[in-house]
């Protein structure tokens, strides 16, 4: 499956929609596209990775870029992620230290409501 | 001992070809099903490291994979021909902060994933073999 990159925002936050398959091949559409988010003013980034088939190192790669330039600006990137396949990765690499990973958007924008 | 022999062009599109042949063989060869996506993920990061490579020192040079049934193991091996250092898997640090260098981390993804690694670099290529369990009599003993 090729991947489908969708975005909204809501209030100060921007979701980040990521369906299909995060790796060497589709990972380059996602750094472009937070890249132009942040070039764009929008520094509080949620990635909702529920409908994410697969994702390799590139794909962690694209997210802690996009974690580095968020931060550079005070901002935040978060995750929504349930999936054990996907939650693997993060864990072995040791970044689930790193992100703040969540169960779902609105448990998300609440966390980032309080945060605020 | 069957064994499966590809090759591919050290393009990233090739890669979830790769996934996809390396996750079928792997049900064939009888590595339990909970185990299949770690097949896939492992062998997607060798060959997307290997692509890596190739693209920086030898685009022209195809990305060798062979998949072998031995004994009750199913043992993957990705070749490249890009020269390569001695590789130390890393781990992001726990602390919050970010460490600057994460070009190792497919290799540290593979070594946390596979049952069995063993990463050779060399002067002349990198070559990652891994293998997991699988039933001795494949996909008939399911």
């Amino acid at each position: 499956m090729d991947l489908k990159l969708d975005h909204h925002s809501e209030d100060n936050l921007t979701i980040v929609d990521v369906e299909g398959e995060i790796d060497v091949y589709t990972a380059p559409r996602l750094r472009e596209l937070l890249i132009d988010l942040v070039n764009k003013g929008n520094f509080h980034l949620l990635v909702n990775m529920e409908k994410v088939d697969f994702l390799d190192s590139t794909g962690l790669g694209v997210l802690v870029g996009g974690l580095k330039r968020v931060r550079a600006h005070d901002g935040s990137l978060e995750l929504v992620c349930t999936q054990e396949r996907i939650l693997k990765i993060f864990r072995i690499t040791g970044l689930t230290k790193v992100f703040g990973i969540y169960a779902s958007v609105e448990e998300a924008k609440e966390a980032h409501g309080r945060d605020k | 001992m069957a064994t499966v022999e590809l090759t591919f062009s050290a393009l990233p599109a090739h890669v979830r070809t790769a996934r996809l042949v390396a996750t079928a063989i792997a049900r064939r060869t009888g590595v339990a099903e909970a185990i299949l996506d770690e097949v896939r993920l492992a062998v997607g990061e060798a060959c997307s490291r290997a692509v890596e490579a190739h693209r920086l020192h030898c685009p022209g040079e195809p990305v060798r994979i062979e998949l072998r049934d031995d004994a009750g193991r199913f043992e993957v091996t990705v070749t490249d021909a890009a020269p390569s250092e001695d590789v130390t898997p890393q781990v992001l640090e726990a602390n919050g902060s970010l460490m600057p260098e994460i070009d190792n981390l497919g290799i540290a993804v593979i070594a946390g994933l596979a049952d069995d690694v063993e990463v050779l670099p060399g002067p002349k290529g990198m070559r990652i073999r891994m293998s997991w369990p699988a039933s001795p009599n494949g996909v008939a003993a399911l």
